[in-house]
């Protein structure tokens, strides 16, 4: 059972139009598990619940029994013996069982109501931080939209089944169970009558399962596609714009509209015939009911206001049945949301924290890369990647786009771990450093300055938390930003939008690097982080980095050589190897390609 | 109130349904059908008691079974009736729910895709987002479930009641009035319901833009052990989405419990009421029955409406919600009757006192641009950090629309010129190259889907971006988020190649060199000078190698063009300039 456990294990089976049967009862049952996972802390509550039911389910069924007694009891004792107390007693207890049943139906309520919320916020907390955890060739495979939609959407259809169907279920069981046994205890041969209908609910509910299953699953894609076209065309909305790729957008965006509407029809009319399936098996067993039981009155063997309550009792047996097939509708739609939910819980990790980190408080940093290969896909990247760093020197990386320097850059920040070969840090492979050490020691400022809407001190904070306001503005200073964000009108308080669209593309990328240098790690890994700068600008942050990395090790990427020239050591990178090793001045004296790119440069100033 | 602003104080008005209207009524004859259905099966339901009524008062009182079958023939006949309107309601409420929320929300994107990029720099997308799923599959629940309910609920409270009337009528007016306080006191909290529904739904957008923002920059999140910091955040506005959530649910028990406790005492009086008619002759036993076995049927829904009034009001919300949205204003549209004018190639570019203030800044970015752009004249814009480059390039192409003077294309002002003819005439490289999950061919091809091969691989060649050719599939890999991806400089290079396809008139390109080595930036160059040649061009440059492509350079500072000439005037004379450009060798002393 393994080896096809494994192809379906994850995510793997998303995008498999076709389920084997073996795949679907696979992913079923690893849904189901989720779902009892997720409700284990809260069985104390469910039973709890249970009990308020039970209770307020007898106040509830009191309601005919007493109508009944009114009309059998009262009635006759009112019209022949002027009695009013039969009437009055019954009254009574009808208010009293009304304000009890209320009174309990208000804490299942808002007890149970807390219950799903907090499953929901379990729900929420587990996938978040799994996601988080997920290293990034998930995420590329995987699509930042489809990632929104799991925690989004799928997240909100578990939200229904638990404010709505479990109230319901719950509620609906209890009144068939009770009616079912006051049915009996009322009278046993219309009772019996009664179960009949069951066999019939039972094959019509199985056809529904069946088919629901499927037909929820895709659903749960189609919703997603939908989500992922919405977040690109909105990521890129300028360009979207500028090249006028609205008329296209509309026409894919309706097409997958068009194909979600059709999932849900399917879904919905698999429900559109198992209600009124249900419903007419029940008025089928009342009209027998009805018949048998008037048969029996006119004989004399029941009274009639045993047959009506029984009738009455009927009427609550049925109806509570449509919100058991409604939630089982909202059930299966759960269901096939949890399957994908559980898909991605069940994606491993795959550049995992250790079980048993190597401590390392305080990196020297000394980068090795011994050996190491690397490939995103099947084509390598980097062959046999052989590199060491000593503790605070800084490294420059050049070379043409692609070779690979970003590549190589991201394996030292570990976002992959090496196909084969390891990266050291003072000696410790980097997959044997806890996440929190790694990250202290090693930094990268990525190609993309992404900031998160929210100040701008928040977003330089986040390099270090716990930074007071001083040290952000002293790191923002040391980078030549402070200037141009005490211009803004909120000054570090400035919301930055959306990705930080408040801000050009040069403060931002000052402001990637203000967090990087307030986060002061051991390590620093620079990708074109200057790129965006005008030339002063790009000088500050010069500055600042030839007194950071005095004591540091720095690998730097840049296409400008004026940042090269910091370096202490410049590495010519060509299709993932290293090709040139040297101090810049050797380099440029040389005649190697360094020297050659030199001069193109030193042209290009002018 | 800044049409902009994504928080908006919720209005609460069950009004905001009518927005719906203008999409049902494509589905009116399916709507139609399903009321009608609704009502005929809540009919056949109250069938049923009354049939029992005449057994009780019929065959059981006179003894007579052979008056029996005939009458529970009629009750079966009811009874699949019910069963087959049932059907006929879901099927044609599910075909018309389910086309109303698609076109609601075919609309929503299309209206959002117009809206300007002003409109989209201020809304989180997760706001944008969450109205476009959670609100939608909320309205479509109400229109296919709810609505029928409410007005079949409704219709039948009021058909029973007459019914009621008839059979008793003092009864009947003793049961009109117990509606009266519960009227009052469920439209107390529906109220409040709204308002809790609100604030829910905003606070799912919120998370949303969380989810999104800590999925979209997780190798910043990675890269800085942030991990625990974003749960952080994630979680409070989580736990403040349970705890909103919670006032929903205590207010709806409340409504609940009002809806569930009045039928019950309603009952016991009736039970009271009727016992007294009866004792005094007013009402046989058989009457009583029948009225209390009709307002049995009553139970359901009065104690559902509750519940539906509710959903109709957490739906008013997002139909508010949507509203904001589909209400945003297309500030940057076609004028009335603007036709096509001539835009020659290369075409003249002109910016005349351009002023540009973001929406809600004090301070103009863009303050009196003068800039001529000669035909086929290539201009290098040099300014500082944040002195308003991108904006100002963003004003050829109308992302956004001055705030002050003009921009004219051969004369013509660009907000004169229809935006599909402005747009294909002007073409852009951004400065973060955005590229698409389609294939390479078809995010070159954007703008231009019928460019020829021959076009494509002149457009890759003056790029440099032959890599594509080494891709897997070649120009039909596809690339982007959903597909492979490309490294920086590859990626630039591609959305270079997709702003020169097809010879613009004019062409913007936003610092377009950034991310290439020395090496490919001179080959690029190079090819690129061909194409310049034949174009009118605005180049940002931050680099002196870029600036050397145009035949002018034009300083900006301080919201203003402050000087204009070729690079090595402005180097001589302009000190501004030189300490922009010219001390990369300087730098070299100082570092050194
Ligand atoms: N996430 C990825 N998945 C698959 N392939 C990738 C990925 N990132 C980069 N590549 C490919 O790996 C190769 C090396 O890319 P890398 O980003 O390391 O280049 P680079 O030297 O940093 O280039 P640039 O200077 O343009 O940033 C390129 O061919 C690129 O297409
Ligand atoms: N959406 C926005 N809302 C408000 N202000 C903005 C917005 N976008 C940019 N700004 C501000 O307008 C100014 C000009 O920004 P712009 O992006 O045009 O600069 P730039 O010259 O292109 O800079 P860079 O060289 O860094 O790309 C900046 O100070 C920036 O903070
Ligand atoms: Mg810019």
């Amino acid at each position: 059972m393994s080896a096809p456990a494994e192809s379906w294990r994850g995510v793997a089976t998303e995008d498999t139009e076709e389920l084997s049967a073996g795949a679907g009862v696979f992913l079923w049952a690893r849904s189901r598990r989720l779902l009892r996972d997720l409700l284990r802390p809260h069985r104390r509550t469910l039973w709890l619940l249970l009990l308020t039911l039970l209770v307020q389910n007898v106040a509830w069924l009191a309601g005919p029994l007493l109508v009944g007694i009114g009309i059998d009891v009262a009635v006759p004792a009112l019209v022949e013996r002027s009695d009013a107390w039969p009437l009055v007693w019954v009254a009574g207890a009808m208010v009293a069982a009304a304000l009890v049943d209320t009174a309990l139906r208000y804490v299942f309520l808002t007890r149970s109501g807390r219950m799903g919320q907090a499953v929901l916020l379990a729900l929420r907390r587990r996938v978040f931080t799994h996601v988080q955890r997920l290293p990034l060739s998930f995420h590329e495979k995987y699509t930042s939209g489809k990632t929104v939609s799991r925690l989004t959407s799928d997240v909100e259809a578990l939200a229904e089944l638990l404010d709505e169907g479990l109230d319901s279920l719950v509620t609906a069981l209890f009144s068939v169970l009770t009616i079912g046994v006051v049915l009996m205890v009322l009278d046993p041969g219309l009772g019996a009558v009664a179960l009949l209908g069951f066999p019939a609910l039972f094959v019509v509910a199985r056809w529904f399962q069946r088919h629901s299953t499927a037909a929820y699953r895709r659903t749960r894609e189609t919703i997603a596609a939908l989500i992922v076209q919405f977040t690109e065309t909105f990521g890129g909305i300028r360009a979207v714009q500028a090249f006028r790729r609205e008329p296209r957008n509309d026409e894919l965006y309706a097409a997958l509209n068009e194909d979600n509407r059709r999932a849900h029809h399917r879904a919905f009319w698999l429900i559109a015939v198992f209600i009124p399936a249900v419903t007419l098996i029940g008025n089928v067993v009342t009209v027998a009911v009805l018949g048998i039981g008037a048969w029996r009155v006119i004989g004399g063997g029941l009274a009639v206001g045993t047959l009506v309550s029984f009738l009455l009792y009927l009427r609550r047996f049925f109806d509570p049945l449509q919100d058991v097939a409604m939630f089982y509708n909202a059930y299966q739609s759960a269901t096939a949301a949890l399957e994908k939910l559980s898909g991605v819980l069940e994606e491993r990790p795959t550049v995992p924290e250790p079980s048993d980190p190597v401590p390392l408080p305080r990196a020297r940093g000394e980068l090795v890369l011994d050996g190491v290969s690397f490939g995103y896909t099947d084509r390598t990247v980097l062959p046999e990647l052989r590199l060491t760093v000593p503790a605070g020197q800084t490294v420059a990386l050049v070379g043409a786009t692609g070779a690979g320097k970003s590549t190589l850059a991201r394996l030292v920040a570990r976002f992959y771990d090496p196909v084969s070969g390891e990266v050291r840090l003072d000696g410790v492979p980097l997959h044997r450093l806890s996440d929190a050490d790694l990250r202290r020691a090693v930094v990268m400022v990525t190609q993309e300055s992404f900031l998160f809407s929210g100040t701008i001190a928040d977003n330089i904070a986040f390099g270090r938390p716990e930074a007071t306001r001083e040290e952000v503005e002293a790191a923002a200073r040391a980078i030549g930003a402070h200037g141009f964000i005490a211009a803004l009108p909120e000054g570090y308080d400035t919301d930055v939008h959306r990705r930080g669209g408040r801000l050009s593309a040069g403060q931002r990328q000052l402001v990637s690097f203000a967090r990087a240098f307030l986060a002061d790690p051991a390590v620093l890994v620079l990708d074109e982080a200057t790129s965006s700068l005008d030339v002063p600008s790009e000088r500050l942050v010069q500055r600042a980095l030839h007194t950071l990395l005095a004591d540091r090790t720095a690998l730097i990427i840049a296409h400008r050589l004026s940042t090269v020239e910091v370096a202490d050591r410049v590495l010519v990178m060509e299709s993932g190897r290293i090709v040139e090793d040297g101090t810049p001045a050797d380099l440029v004296g040389g005649t190697g390609r360094f020297a050659g790119l030199h001069r193109a440069w030193a042209d290009s100033l002018v | 109130m800044d049409d902009a602003t994504p928080a908006t104080a919720p209005r609460g008005k069950l009004s905001a349904l009518a927005r719906l209207w203008p999409f049902a009524r494509p589905y009116r004859g399916l709507v139609t059908l399903t009321f009608g259905a609704a009502l005929l099966a809540t009919l056949a339901q109250l069938a049923l008691p009354l049939v029992t009524a005449a057994v009780v008062d019929g065959p059981i009182a006179e003894g007579d079974r052979s008056g029996l079958l005939p009458l529970l023939g009629l009750a079966l006949l009811f009874g699949v009736a019910e069963a087959a309107l049932f059907f006929v309601r879901r099927w044609a409420m599910n075909r018309s729910c389910l086309q109303l929320e698609r076109d609601l929300r075919d609309t929503l994107y299309q209206r959002l895709q117009r809206l300007p990029v002003g409109f989209h720099d201020r809304w989180g997308s997760g706001q944008l987002l969450s109205r476009a799923t959670t609100d939608m599959s909320t309205i479509r629940r109400f229109v296919g479930f709810a609505a029928v309910f409410l007005v079949v609920n409704l219709v039948t409270c009021v058909v029973v009641l007459v019914l009621l009337l008839a059979t008793y009528w003092p009864l009947g007016v003793a049961v009109a009035a117990t509606t009266v306080p519960l009227t009052l006191l469920g439209m107390r909290w529906e109220r409040r319901y709204n308002t809790e529904s609100r604030r829910v739904q905003d606070q799912q957008g919120e998370l949303t833009t969380d989810v999104e923002e800590a999925v979209q920059g997780i190798r910043v999140v990675k890269s800085l052990g942030r991990s625990g910091l974003v749960f952080d955040r994630y979680d409070a506005k989580a736990t403040r989405l349970r705890s909103l959530e919670l006032d929903k649910v205590r207010t709806l028990a409340l409504l609940w419990c009002l809806f569930e406790l009045h039928p019950q005492l309603t009952l016991a009086m009736i039970l009271v009421g009727g016992s007294l008619a009866v004792s005094s002759g007013a009402l046989t036993v058989g009457g009583l029955v029948a009225f209390i076995a009709l307002f049995t049927v009553l139970l359901w829904p009065i104690l559902s409406l509750g519940f539906l009034f509710a959903f109709a009001q957490e739906t008013a919300s997002a139909c508010d919600r949507v509203g904001e949205l589909l209400d945003a204003p297309l500030t940057v549209t076609d004028r009335p009757g603007a036709t096509p004018a001539v835009v020659g190639t290369p075409a003249r570019l002109r910016f005349e006192g351009v002023r540009f203030a973001y929406p809600g800044a004090a301070e103009p970015v863009l303050d009196g641009v003068d800039l001529d752009l000669r035909p086929g004249e290539t201009v290098a814009l040099v300014g500082a950090t944040g002195s308003g480059k991108t904006t100002l390039t963003a004003l050829v192409p109308r992302l956004y629309d001055v705030t002050g003077g003009r921009v004219t294309l051969d004369g013509t002002d660009v907000r004169d010129l229809p935006l599909a003819q402005l747009r294909s005439v002007v073409a852009t490289a951004f400065e973060d190259a955005t590229l698409f999950s389609m294939s390479v061919r078809e995010n070159l091809a954007l703008g231009r889907p019928d460019a020829g091969d021959d076009e494509v691989a002149e457009a890759l060649r003056v790029a440099q971006a032959q890599f594509v050719h080494e891709l897997p599939w070649g120009l039909d890999t596809r690339i982007g988020e959903q597909g492979l991806s490309l490294s920086g400089g590859q990626r630039q290079r591609l959305a270079l190649a997709r702003a020169v396809l097809g010879r613009p008139s004019v062409l913007v390109l936003d610092d377009p060199l950034s991310a290439l080595d020395v090496h490919t930036e001179a080959l690029v160059e190079r090819a690129l000078r061909e194409v310049l040649a034949e174009t009118t061009a605005l180049v940002v440059a931050h680099r002196a190698s870029t600036v050397l492509l145009a035949d002018r350079v034009a300083l900006l500072a301080g919201g203003r063009i402050t000087a204009v000439g070729t690079h090595s005037e402005l180097l001589a004379g302009v000190p501004a300039y030189r300490d922009l450009l010219a001390q990369d060798s300087e730098l070299t002393e100082v570092t050194r």
